[in-house]
């Protein structure tokens, strides 16, 4: 935690806004344009005779240092660029096709439940009816809600460089990367800015060599797109609570590669590939050409995996090679590698979207559809819309308090298309929180009456239900064996995961050294993951007590870089720096609230400098 | 004592060392292969001569540092907003290549007319800073010539340590063979300072440096004019990085003197 006795420096701004991504890449850009048409007409209170000072602080190395691949119908982006050319964005391309395919298992390891199995059944004894080839069904047609026409797959590390130096050219805002925002400023209830982290300390986040105190950054309006498990968003969640019957329990983490493409292979730049069923039925894929011979691929794990053993990355080299896939990739070569989390309770999540002194934009304001799956647009309109109303209110000379944030940008996001179909979408993922048939019934239910069914549920905490390793197990590995298990996986550093994995009968990965490589070999190939010293730990355990008792320790097992392992004298994981990506999927796969009943964890992720080094995301 | 000095640094950006690096058959020269896809850094020699550079000068008042960049525009802009927070500097912008493929003597012809063109530079306040080697082609030697091209006699390679004494004569630290110096003292400005690694660690982030900064960048950029850089008379016959050979293995708790002695006894086979 920051000491508030240290003297600290103070700089004074316009506008703050908070991490760099699709969400504020809409703001600033349709800002920019706002303030370059201006011509001047506009003055900083904060250094009088100066336009506006607005800066923007993101915590990575660098602005192309986002993970995501993403198909989008780009609707709002479009808007923004109405001349954009998809050439000149690396990576980028129009969708040219589109199938959703049911993966059968090959194996025999996931875990099934009769429905499933009576599915599989079915569609393996007639097969030649429903055109089962290298184990997979494709969907004959795709709901109207799920199809991406006429949209863009993009790579977002360089969507983003893309767009920073379209910004930049402009010259109206400033972009600062490497630079993490700590905490908001708040005084009686307003946000008065933030405070950036200190630097030159030791791991406990004490004074060391060099010891600068975070600068406090005051500025009228605070904008916060740091997305969703952002130390911003969630401290204001944590001070201002969530609306009335609002919640965030559906999550996922997200786990891709970029893969240079087999010679041989014939999939078109634009292609795009949905899959679900397989290696867990809850576990959805995704495979996208971004250019010849360039493909982002991945897998979603999400919170509504009950399981105590969410190995994503494991996960998704059984994904890579199921038929379907393999016979696309075999021979192909890793690239890039990332994960992100997403926020998956949509508008079931959205938080105050303003309060005095602040707004929040992007996928932590709750703006992922979490009907059609799709979060990049959505995120870049919300930015679009605060970004007008700040005009507005600028040029009306108004604050930025709470009514006059309503009355602009709040007004103008419930009465866009956007905030249209996130009503529909609401309920879409509820039926998932009672297992995968339930689930995509519901979903599908939710789509084809455009909102007006969905399956039963609403408010839950089944994120903080996941099983207990003998629950999980029950059936396939004696209780007295996990016991075994546990204290030779410790003793010998093996990860955990992998030899339960193991042991229920998921075969040992054929390492090939190329594109399937050891998770450490992710790392160091694909992300180049950095840990610059002179800061602080940024995961932190604020619970030591209820991580010493939890059985579970799940945050161990969904670790997208293995950098929480057991091993702890004190019981509580080990947490190494150098191999976090900053996913924060500890922090929502934490089964110890810090208060019965309390959504807050005994792990956060704080703010922190390092992470990914790749743009070819 | 001196009125303080007029410190040019020329340094520019390079592929981040820790991306794979590709080269691959350019048009009439070697290129990286997604070289517009790769990010940039600061070029850690030039980083090291920058920081000594903004340091001398709050020691020196009257002082004022610029530095000299020659990269490809876009990529400059980019490389801008993680070096403008670390310290005070005016940006000196060329356009053009900056992979590696490039011929050391037109890189060090352009940097040179461009010092030349700098408005207000007193060439008799002048130290010339730059790396004494390069993460993109460790030649390192554009620095001496950008020097010789602007008449600068008195030039230091791999230096660690410049100070400046109290009748204004300047001490020299260059690395010589067998990890010992060659300590020299010359009159004062002007010199050629080719930095190896300096004293400093990399100045934090300070938002309001990057915002001074900031306020000289843009203009810079936008004026930045192409260099020059057309490759005659050179002809590139290879390019390829050296072999790796990667085995990674997860192990903890183990000692120096046990990690040291297994590197020895993979290194003897």
């Amino acid at each position: 935690m920051h000491d508030n006795t240290v003297e600290r420096q103070c700089l004074e701004v316009d506008i703050a806004c908070v991490g760099f991504g699709p969400a504020s890449g809409g703001f600033l850009t349709t800002l920019s344009r706002g303030l370059t048409e201006a011509q001047g007409e506009f003055e900083s209170s904060a250094m009088p005779g100066l336009p506006p000072q607005v800066v923007c602080y993101e915590r990575a190395d660098d602005l192309g240092f986002g993970v995501s691949g993403v198909v989008t119908r780009a609707t709002a982006i479009r808007e923004t660029y109405p001349d954009l050319d998809s050439a000149s964005i690396p990576m980028t391309a129009p969708v040219t096709s589109e199938k959703v395919v049911y993966l059968l298992d090959p194996i025999g390891a996931s875990r099934r439940g009769l429905a499933v199995r009576f599915a599989d059944a079915m569609l393996r004894g007639l097969r030649f009816v429903f055109r089962v080839r290298d184990e997979a069904f494709t969907l004959p047609f795709i709901p109207k809600f799920l199809h991406k026409d006429g949209g863009l797959v993009l790579g977002i590390g360089q969507f983003h460089q893309w767009v920073a130096s379209q910004l930049m050219a402009e010259a109206q805002v400033q972009l600062w990367p490497g630079t993490p925002v700590a905490e908001p400023l708040i005084e009686d209830d307003a946000v008065v800015g933030v405070r950036l982290v200190d630097q030159g300390t030791d791991l406990k986040g004490e004074p060391d060599v060099g010891y600068l105190p975070g600068m406090d950054i005051k500025a009228a309006l605070t904008v916060v797109a740091d997305g969703p498990v952002g130390p911003i968003g969630r401290k204001l969640d944590e001070h201002f609570g969530l609306p009335e019957g609002h919640e965030r329990r559906d999550w996922a983490v997200g786990m891709k590669l970029v893969v240079d493409l087999p010679e041989d292979c014939a999939l078109e730049p634009g292609t795009v590939l949905h899959t679900m069923g397989y290696p867990e039925p809850e576990v959805f894929g995704f495979l996208y050409v971004n250019q010849p011979g360039l493909a982002s691929l991945g897998i979603f794990v999400p919170s509504s995996l009950d399981s105590p053993v969410r190995a994503s990355y494991r996960y998704l080299q059984h994904w890579m090679q199921h038929p379907y896939l393999w016979k696309h990739l075999k021979g192909g070569k890793l690239r890039s590698w990332g994960a992100k989390t997403l926020q998956e309770s949509g508008r079931q999540g959205e938080p105050h979207l303003v309060g005095d002194g602040y707004a929040r934009i992007g996928e932590g304001s709750g703006s992922t559809n979490i009907l059609t799956n799709s979060g990049v647009d959505e995120a870049w309109a919300t930015g679009a819309q605060l970004a007008e109303a700040v005009l507005e209110l600028l040029k009306s000379k108004q604050p930025f308090t709470r009514d006059n944030l309503e009355r602009t940008y709040v007004k103008r996001r419930r009465e866009s298309t956007l905030d249209k179909e996130s009503k529909v979408a609401a309920k879409a993922r509820v039926g998932f929180r009672r297992g995968f048939v339930r689930g995509v019934i519901g979903t599908g239910l939710t789509g084809l009456t455009r909102g007006r069914l969905n399956a039963p549920g609403g408010l839950g905490t089944k994120h903080r239900e996941i099983k207990t390793l003998a629950e999980h197990f029950k059936g396939r590995i004696p209780a007295s064996e996990i016991e075994r298990i546990e204290a030779e996986a410790s003793a010998s550093q093996r990860p955990l995961q992998d030899v339960y994995m193991d042991r229920v009968g998921w075969p040992a990965i054929p390492f090939d050294g190329e594109l399937l490589v050891s998770h450490q070999d992710a790392l160091l190939l694909g992300g180049k993951v950095q840990a610059p010293p002179g800061y602080a730990d940024h995961v932190v355990f604020l619970d030591p007590a209820a991580c010493a008792a939890c059985e579970t320790k799940p945050c161990i097992a969904i670790c997208s870089g293995q950098a929480l392992t057991l091993g702890g004298e004190d019981g509580v994981p080990l947490f190494d720096r150098e191999k976090c990506i900053h996913c924060g999927a500890c922090q929502w796969s934490c089964p110890a609230p810090r208060q019965p009943g309390h959504d807050a964890a005994a792990i956060a992720l704080e703010a922190g400098a390092g992470g990914l080094h790749s743009a070819e995301n | 004592m001196t009125d303080g000095f007029h410190i040019v640094v020329c340094g520019s950006l390079v592929p981040d060392p820790i991306q794979t690096l590709e080269p691959v058959p350019g048009g009439d020269r070697p290129a990286l292969k997604n070289e517009a896809m790769l990010p940039s850094v600061l070029d850690p020699w030039a980083g090291h001569a920058l920081y000594e550079a903004a340091h001398l000068a709050a020691k020196t008042p009257g002082s004022k540092v610029w530095l000299v960049s020659l990269g490809p525009k876009a990529q400059l802009q980019q490389l801008m907003m993680r070096v403008a927070q670390k310290v005070p500097f005016e940006l000196v912008a060329l356009d053009g290549p900056a992979s590696g493929f490039t011929d050391s003597f037109e890189v060090a012809v352009a940097l040179a007319q461009a010092i030349e063109g700098i408005d207000g530079l007193d060439r008799s306040r002048l130290l010339l800073f730059g790396g004494c080697a390069s993460a993109s082609r460790d030649a390192g030697v554009t620095v001496q010539m950008v020097g010789e091209r602007l008449g600068i006699h008195d030039q230091f390679l791999a230096v660690d340590e410049l100070k400046v004494e109290d009748g204004g004569s300047i001490r020299v630290l260059e690395r010589v063979e067998g990890g010992r110096y060659l300590a020299s003292v010359c009159e004062g400005a002007p010199l050629v300072a080719a930095w190896a690694t300096g004293s400093l660690p990399e100045p934090p982030n300070s938002p309001q440096v990057g915002m001074q900064n900031m306020r000289t960048i843009m203009p810079a950029l936008a004026k930045a004019g192409p260099a020059t850089l057309g490759g005659e008379g050179t002809t590139w016959l290879t390019a390829e990085v050296p072999q790796q050979r990667r085995e990674t293995r997860v192990v903890k708790d183990s000692s120096a003197d046990e990690i040291a002695q297994e590197i020895v006894t993979w290194i003897k086979g």
